[in-house]
């Protein structure tokens, strides 16, 4: 049995008002997210933000404090019992004592509608070390190995908590390239990554996460847009921060003592203006925004020093 | 019962090499060291293979069942219960195919015994190895639930000294090195209390013996109750705290 077609018409995912909080710390913060049948949706935002938390309780793994998941229109147990979600958490590394094959044979028994074991090896790239015992592989073998596991219950829904951490680029693009077959047959993947890249080349729609809220949902290009501003650094003593602010291409401004820090919509236009109207600017540095820093602009009205 | 993931289950206790060679061979030397020089000897009213036959059958099945707890802890650890719970496979199918694995060493372990006090003068007839091998099957149901309790109380790292000191402690009291406690009193009770006894007391059956008493079910039936329990108490915990 080959990939089989996913031909459901009830939501991937539905979740509304979703919190959890650990001690004190509010891990997810109140989520509401309907991600449909057959997309591929990146969960995007800093360590911290809450995407674990959040697929912890996609899968059934953590209770919810409040609100409610429904994953293909049923409970994760039920999801789970059917054997309708397959997924790669980023801890567990495979059971010992058995081959690569036997291990994918071993898991696949477990599902009513599992893929056939050589179309799992295949699709992750791992027929050529289906023979060697899962202990004797190296972190990039391991990782296809826990890809192969998640996709040989042939599941409606995939989700994939940050799998491609240990992985070279190389890996990291066969990879990509599987799950996209994967989910060209209509399937719902979901993952949580903190490279805006990756989600970039990956995701139809980006779930921008900070603080265990979603600061921004849209398709990739909304996003980037968003999050792909780029911040000036410049020493520059005794400046009206309105001064800056009306910069060409500048969004906001902020003092920090001497220096100044401009966050640029358009980078090239503001270093053109800075220059021009401020010929003293010294040390002057301009950097792409991190997601971190991209976050707290979409997030927060707290200056950068209040943060740090 | 999911057969292909109870083959595989199997595959991989055999294949810890090491350790499935060490619990089959560990009560064998001790069987030989002990009874191997000293044939003629009587002891609790039997020749001395007979009872280091009871003995060591116990001990070393004991042991295997137990075992099972240091499998299930090191899965616990290295996330693979994680990865299970994210399958159909039931709770029940998981705990089934750990504690098959258990029986499949502790047979081994047993048969290997026979085998050897075969030759060394036991008298066996296969009625009585069959009506031991019996009560021994259900004299471990106790030990099944032990393992599967220290399994979610302890990590692989402490496991080593529950399992040796357990095993060697309940062995004791039970009386499979020597009788514990004398013919009767306080410490005979509590010899009698253990369900580790009740294991070496399977031996009398090799002599046309009639099995265990009253007292011997009521007592495994009795620690079967309370450790499958206590075992089922410590998996809902383990569980619920992800």
């Amino acid at each position: 049995m080959t990939i089989t077609t996913a031909t459901r018409t009830v939501a991937g995912i539905r979740l509304q008002s979703l919190t959890k909080s650990y001690g004190t710390v509010r891990a997810v913060d109140g989520i509401d997210l309907v991600v449909a049948a057959g997309e591929t949706v990146a969960l995007l935002g800093p360590n911290g933000a809450g995407k674990s938390t959040t697929i912890d309780m996609v899968l059934g793994l953590s209770k919810p404090d409040s609100g409610s998941v429904h994953v293909l229109g049923m409970t994760p147990a039920e999801a789970v019992r059917q054997g309708a979600i397959g997924a790669m958490l980023q801890t567990g590394s495979p059971v010992r004592n058995l081959s690569v094959r036997e291990l994918i044979t071993m898991m696949g028994s477990l599902y009513p509608n599992p893929m056939s074991v050589d179309e799992v090896l295949r699709l992750t790239s791992t027929s050529d070390i289906a023979n060697r015992r899962t202990e004797k592989l190296s972190g990039g073998q391991t990782q296809r190995v826990r890809a192969a596991m998640a996709l040989v219950s042939n599941p409606d829904l995939l989700v994939l908590d940050e799998p491609t951490v240990a992985m070279d680029v190389e890996v990291r693009r066969e990879f990509w390239t599987s799950m996209r077959e994967f989910a060209a047959a209509g399937k719902t993947v979901v993952f949580a990554t903190h490279y805006l890249e990756e989600a970039d080349s990956y995701a139809d729609r980006i779930v921008l996460m900070a603080r265990g809220r979603i600061v921004a949902d849209g398709p990739a290009t909304e996003i980037k847009a968003t999050v792909g501003l780029h911040t000036i650094r410049a020493t520059l003593p005794g400046v009206p921060i309105n001064a800056l602010t009306a910069l060409n291409g500048v969004q906001s401004a902020e003092l920090r003592g001497d220096a100044v820090m401009l966050h640029c919509t358009d980078s090239d236009a503001a270093i053109r203006a800075l220059l021009r109207d401020f010929p003293a600017a010294s040390d002057i540095e301009i950097a792409g925004a991190g997601l971190e820093e991209a976050f707290l602009l979409l997030t927060g009205n707290q200056t950068s020093e209040e943060l740090s | 019962m999911n057969s292909t993931y109870l083959k595989y289950e199997l595959l991989r206790t055999v294949r810890v090499r090491r350790g499935f060679v060490f619990s089959l061979i560990f009560p064998l030397v001790f069987f030989y060291l002990i009874a191997g020089s000293n044939r003629h000897v009587m002891l609790g009213g039997v020749s001395l293979p007979t009872y280091y036959l009871g003995g060591m059958a116990s001990f070393g099945t004991m042991a295997a069942m137990i075992s099972i707890g240091g499998r299930i802890s090191g899965e616990r650890t290295y996330g693979w219960n994680r990865q299970l719970r994210l399958t159909p496979l039931t709770t029940r199918d998981y705990i089934w195919a750990k504690v098959l694995t258990g029986y499949l060493t502790a047979l081994c372990t047993i048969a290997l015994l026979f085998v050897a006090a075969g030759t060394l003068g036991v008298h066996l007839q296969a009625r009585g190895v069959l009506h031991m091998t019996l009560l021994v099957i259900v004299g471990l149901i106790p030990f099944a639930a032990l393992g599967i309790l220290v399994g979610h109380l302890f990590t692989p790292e402490s496991m080593g000294p529950v399992i040796g000191g357990g095993v060697s402690l309940l062995a004791f009291i039970g009386g499979a090195w020597s009788p514990f406690g004398g013919d009767h009193g306080f410490l005979h009770d509590v010899s009698q209390s253990t369900p580790t006894y009740w294991l070496v007391q399977a031996r009398f059956t090799l002599l046309g013996g009639p099995g265990w008493s009253a007292t011997g079910w009521l007592v495994v039936a009795a620690w079967t109750a309370l450790l499958g329990g206590l075992a089922a108490w410590a998996y809902r915990r383990d569980t619920s705290r992800v």
